[in-house]
């Protein structure tokens, strides 16, 4: 089994990385602040002003490490690609099936069908540890919303159209997010979240998924690329010059797993506080730089945790996830499986 | 040449490594060669490192016996390509006989993969030097032994089937779905197999379905 490897996130101003025999080595300022063997790791991200030696990304390139570089909110900037990326034979496949909505259908149907049962579970699993804190007007939201995205999700599975499985994800969406607001356990209404908002996210809120939606972006699109599947040609998201859009329909169904259960718990147990953020004169939120890297830390120690892959019975850690889930799509796209399992987290 | 025709005659070419993956497990084969998928594990680096000291020098000569390291091999006839490892040329001048021999990580085994690579190297020799090459060895780091192999008739037609078997995967780019065996758990590419998962995979309609509750 592939194992699930470390990611170095380098933030600091003036970060560079060098390589130093099979090691990478992170100095800031002219002076070493740690050092890891390159086997050890999976991925390196490197934030704003932080750069990379030539060797060490021709190394990363060569070894299959991915090596992104992102603006300190987490938007994309570039990455490392070395020779050996990518599969012609696969990508003209997944070419070939997005441009067919027949054969496309199977796909977004495990997508859209597993991120509706994912946000159910998230709801669920809320009513269940924390309903009797509630409010009964908060319960009874939840358990509607809960319910009717079990009723949207019972109907998706049926679909063979991709338009009308993208309305049933945005109706489920919209109750989903709808009813998100009850979940969070502190008072302080600077947490308070009405709607999604992004470029640029508006509240507390918002701006941490997005920031963890950033991080589980950059992870899928490494998956993507990691079995040779093409990240920009998605089946859920239409093309867009510029978007990683098969990035984007990989992550739909892990966003209530990874990133809406950890902003929520970090906001719930109090790790992150109304004051680790700040707001721009334009009303854009984000996350200071300090607080950012206790939200990588706690975004780390998430997807060391184990759990079983649904349809291969397997036990897995949570960060190998995204990987495991290339794999099946590009073994659908190869002629393995007959359709597209997405990931129901139980 | 010019270099349309030159990407033609490319597809058809098969690497004689190919034949062995090809024998061990025709989906193996098509993971390495038509999807080019790779995965590293200790097996797959100590035969690396021992190629790599077999890959490093360049000749060498004992009594009547000269010695050429990494000799890349073709057989145009059979669209055949690779590098032999070793390949001893006994005799003097134009008259020297090729004997080639391949290292091999473990030991000998009851298949016959090994003796079909060997045998396609001695096809390709045959083709490049005008001789005939009756035969070569097996050399097995795990027992350090060298084993004679005759180029029979027999080895001879289970290599040339082998040839027209991998041609027609590589030609038709499709991966067999996984037929498990033993071997699968000393295969470095299990992980993207999924032997278990793919051989008779479930419908995933119903096991969505299933999943959601519907």
């Amino acid at each position: 089994m592939r194992r699930h490897l470390n990611t170095i996130y380098v933030t600091s101003e003036g970060g560079w990385l060098r390589k130093d025999g099979q090691n990478v080595v992170v100095e800031v300022d002219g002076e070493e602040r740690g050092r890891a063997p390159l086997h050890m790791i999976g991925g390196i991200v490197c934030f704003a002003r932080a750069g990379a030696s030539p060797a060490l990304m021709a190394a990363c390139a060569e070894t299959g490490i991915a090596m992104s570089f992102l603006t300190p909110t987490g938007r994309f900037l570039a990455r490392v690609e070395g020779p050996r990326s990518g599969n012609v034979l696969l990508r003209r496949t997944q070419h070939r099936i997005a441009d067919d909505p027949v054969r496309s259908a199977a796909i977004v149907r495990g997508m859209v069908t597993a991120k509706l049962a994912n946000q159910r579970t998230v709801l669920r699993r809320a009513l269940r540890d924390h309903g009797s804190g509630m409010d009964e007007s908060a319960r009874t939201a939840i358990n509607m919303a809960e319910r009717r995205i079990d009723r949207i999700g019972c109907h998706a599975v049926m679909l063979d159209d991709v338009d009308k499985l993208r309305g049933a994800e945005g109706e489920g969406a919209q109750q989903y997010f709808a009813v998100f607001d009850f979940l969070r356990r502190v008072p302080a209404t600077e947490f308070a979240f009405t709607t999604r908002s992004r470029r640029p996210p508006l509240d507390r809120m918002n701006a941490l998924l997005s920031f963890l939606y950033a991080m589980l972006g950059h992870d899928c699109r490494s998956a993507a690329e990691g079995v040779g599947l093409d990240p920009q040609i998605g089946f859920l998201h239409a093309d867009r010059p510029g978007r990683a859009s098969l990035a984007l329909d990989l992550m739909e169904e892990l966003r209530p797993v990874l990133a809406d259960r950890l902003a929520l718990s970090l906001v719930n147990r109090r790790q992150i506080e109304a004051g680790d953020f700040k707001v721009d004169e334009g009303g854009a939120v984000s996350l200071k730089e300090e607080p950012r890297k206790r939200v990588l830390t706690a975004w780390q120690e998430r997807k060391k945790d184990e759990l079983r892959h649904p349809f291969l019975g397997e036990t897995m850690p949570l960060g190998l996830v995204p990987h495991v889930q290339a794999l099946l799509l590009a073994r659908h796209l190869r002629g393995d499986i007959d359709g597209y399992p997405g990931f129901i987290w139980k | 040449m010019s270099a349309a025709t030159d990407d033609r005659y490319d597809d058809v070419l098969i690497p004689v490594s190919a034949l062995q993956h090809y024998l061990f497990c025709p989906r193996q084969c098509a993971l390495i060669h038509v999807e080019r998928q790779w995965a590293e594990d200790g097996a797959t680096a100590e035969g690396r490192i021992l190629h790599d000291r077999v890959d490093k020098g360049g000749g060498d000569r004992r009594r009547d016996v000269r010695l050429v390291r990494s000799l890349p091999i073709r057989a145009p006839e059979l669209g055949l390509i690779g590098v032999a490892d070793v390949v001893e040329f006994h005799g003097r001048g134009a008259a020297a006989r090729p004997f080639p021999v391949e290292y091999k990580r473990g030991k000998p085994k009851a298949h016959r993969a090994d003796e079909v690579q060997l045998c396609a190297q001695g096809l390709c020799l045959e083709a490049m030097f005008g001789h005939a090459v009756p035969e070569g060895a097996l050399f097995y780091g795990e027992v350090r032994r060298r084993r004679a192999v005759s180029f029979d008739d027999d080895l001879r037609a289970l290599t040339l089937r082998i040839v027209q078997e991998t041609r027609a995967m590589f030609a038709a780019r499709r991966t067999p779905p996984p037929v498990p065996f033993k071997g699968c758990t000393r295969c470095s590419l299990a992980d993207l197999c999924r032997p278990a998962t793919f051989q008779q995979p479930p419908s995933v309609r119903r096991w969505l379905e299933r999943q959601i509750g519907a």
